[in-house]
């Protein structure tokens, strides 16, 4: 491919200095430099003991049963907040207001007081009958022998956490087009199957980020859960464990943040990939892919 | 006995609240007919073309379609509401043509032709499958059959949004202004669709400001303003020679 007319020679212009920048970031060098010259010189942050307790078999067991505690609690959140944002949106009154009075408790009260209520509920329900009211009981389970603080625990914060779920999920079926709904209507669809199968595959790319907000921030909630009490996660074991045996709270807190942030990290690696995914055909702009393609077509040959 | 008529429309009455949409359409299309509904913008022919699907409720008035009051059901002298599975039912065999198309931007143009089918007439996926291709390629398309929606031209789109209602098989086909949001040049291949469609004989009722299409296909022409049917009649004498000053103020306007 030739063309006849000369191809003006690309622009060759000096850069706009920015020294303000260097100044800037130079100043912020040295004071974080300062600071961690103080924290590795100071006794107090015990970095010996940090070390020692890092990968120690307790503090691992911790931030496994963290993770659990965190995965399952998000799964049933999203499943019921799946559940209680089509109700809200349902032409049914009667889940609508059931919908909005979950909504009501479960986002109007603190999750703390939430936590250490689950905690007392074998206490206020001693035994659970299931049967037949004023007849026999087919079911006989006594709550006061059985310990499942584990359990409770992510009852509570599932319960809590779908309220909030909901929200998000609402706003995502929101967000699309009416006219979606009303194309799978005429279709013959039922407004079960139309959410299904035509709305909240698309409210996913709404929902995504946000949720990638509420699993983030669930990791660290999971600390609260010593109000259960559940002590046996990360916080529980570092420094409820083992800090309030050797009596060096600062060290194994800050173990615990290490961890907290390890896991943090990966979550929003793995959140980015996801948003990625779910953005695919959103946006006009074309990928570096198509780019590159495109501009293969317009020279006309292959590349090496 | 004479066939009952595809659309019958007695004295049908739209409301939202206060505002009287529709006041009063009585109409009839037979079978295998064409009706172009033409009008300003805010007559009612939009709301009139959606209670046909039931995608509105009829305020007052009777609206059949195929013998079958839309919507309710008449038992004891009274009117009853419809179960949703019931009136679903009846949206099967009424197929609709949206102005912005409404195609499921997540789905291929095949994946939005078969959707329907699958799901709600429990068709097998390759006889659904089979039967897709057939009509991409009836309105032109069989090339685009794993693209997106966005991937798609106006009129593409279009064109896939009807195919995707001729796949449920429906005895009467709705246009609600299908070619206004189009690009000039794109509206013709969506006319030739429909131009083949009534040829073939599809009963169909369309929302449009093509009077050429009008003028070449219709069998009836209904001009609306109002909430109120003005004029009607055969398409060549209604355009060439209008009667009512309404009509004739309107179409020195779009013609």
């Amino acid at each position: 491919m030739s063309d006849d007319r000369a191809t003006p020679a690309p622009i060759d212009a000096v850069p706009l200095r920015h020294p303000w920048r260097w100044v800037t970031a130079a100043a912020i060098l040295v004071i974080v430099g300062l600071f961690l010259w103080g924290a590795a010189t100071n006794p107090a942050y015990g970095w010996s003991t940090y070390r020692e307790y890092l990968f120690n078999e307790r503090v691992l067991k911790g931030v496994w049963n963290t993770l659990q505690l965190t995965v399952y609690s998000m799964v049933i959140a999203i499943i019921l907040g799946v559940v209680l944002a089509v109700m809200r949106l349902s032409p049914n009154p009667v889940f609508r207001w059931v919908a909005w009075v979950y909504l009501w408790i479960f986002r109007g009260t603190p999750v703390y007081v939430q936590l250490v209520f689950w905690g007392l509920f074998p206490t206020i329900y001693q035994n659970i009958q299931l049967g037949v009211p004023f007849g026999p009981s087919l079911l006989h389970i006594d709550l006061q022998n059985l310990s499942f603080p584990f359990l409770l625990a992510l009852i509570g914060l599932a319960l809590n956490e779908a309220a909030y779920m909901a929200e998000i999920i609402r706003a995502g079926i929101s967000s699309v087009p009416e006219g979606q709904t009303e194309a799978s209507i005429a279709l013959g669809m039922s407004w079960a199957m139309t959410m299904r199968r035509t709305v909240l595959p698309q409210a996913m790319r709404v929902i995504i980020p946000p949720t990638g907000n509420e699993v983030i921030s669930m990791l660290k909630t999971t600390s609260l859960v010593t109000a259960v009490p559940y002590t046996m996660e990360l916080y529980g074991i570092t420094s409820r464990e083992i800090a309030a045996r050797i009596f060096e709270p600062i060290p194994l807190l800050l173990v615990a943040a290490t961890w907290y942030l390890a896991a943090t990290s990966v979550l929003m690696v793995g959140q980015y990939y996801l948003e990625r995914y779910f953005s695919r055909g959103a946006s006009r702009k074309l990928t570096a892919k198509q780019l590159e393609a495109l501009a293969k077509e317009q020279i006309g040959e292959p590349h090496p | 006995m004479t066939e009952s008529p595809m659309v019958r429309a007695e004295a049908v009455c739209k409301d939202f609240g206060a505002l009287k949409v529709l006041k009063g359409v009585t109409l009839e299309v037979s079978k295998g007919q064409v009706l172009v509904l033409v009008g300003p913008s805010g007559s009612g022919k939009s709301t009139f073309l959606r209670c046909i699907n039931h995608l509105e409720e009829v305020t007052a008035g009777r609206l059949f379609v195929d013998g079958q009051l839309v919507g309710y059901r008449e038992r004891g002298g009274k009117l009853h509401e419809l179960p949703p599975r019931e009136a679903a039912k009846q949206r099967r065999d009424v197929g609709m043509v949206f102005q912005h198309f409404n195609l499921f931007p997540h789905r291929t143009a095949l994946q939005n032709i078969i959707e329907a089918p699958i799901q709600v007439k429990k068709v097998k996926k390759d006889v659904a499958t089979a039967r897709a291709k057939d009509l991409l390629d009836q309105v032109g398309l069989s090339a685009k059959a794993n693209a997106y929606p966005a991937q798609l031209s106006g009129g593409q789109q279009q064109r896939v949004a009807i195919a995707r209602a001729l796949a449920m098989n429906p005895k009467l086909m709705l246009f609600d202004e299908p070619t206004s949001a189009l690009d000039p040049e794109l509206v013709g291949e969506v006319l030739a669709v429909m131009k083949k469609l009534a040829a073939e004989g599809m009963t169909m009722v369309v929302v449009t400001h093509e009077m050429g299409f009008a003028r070449e296909v219709a069998d009836q022409l209904v001009f609306m303003d109002g909430g109120v049917i003005v004029e009607r009649g055969a398409p060549r004498e209604v355009l060439s020679n209008p009667q009512h000053e309404r009509t004739k103020a309107f179409l020195s306007k779009v013609m």
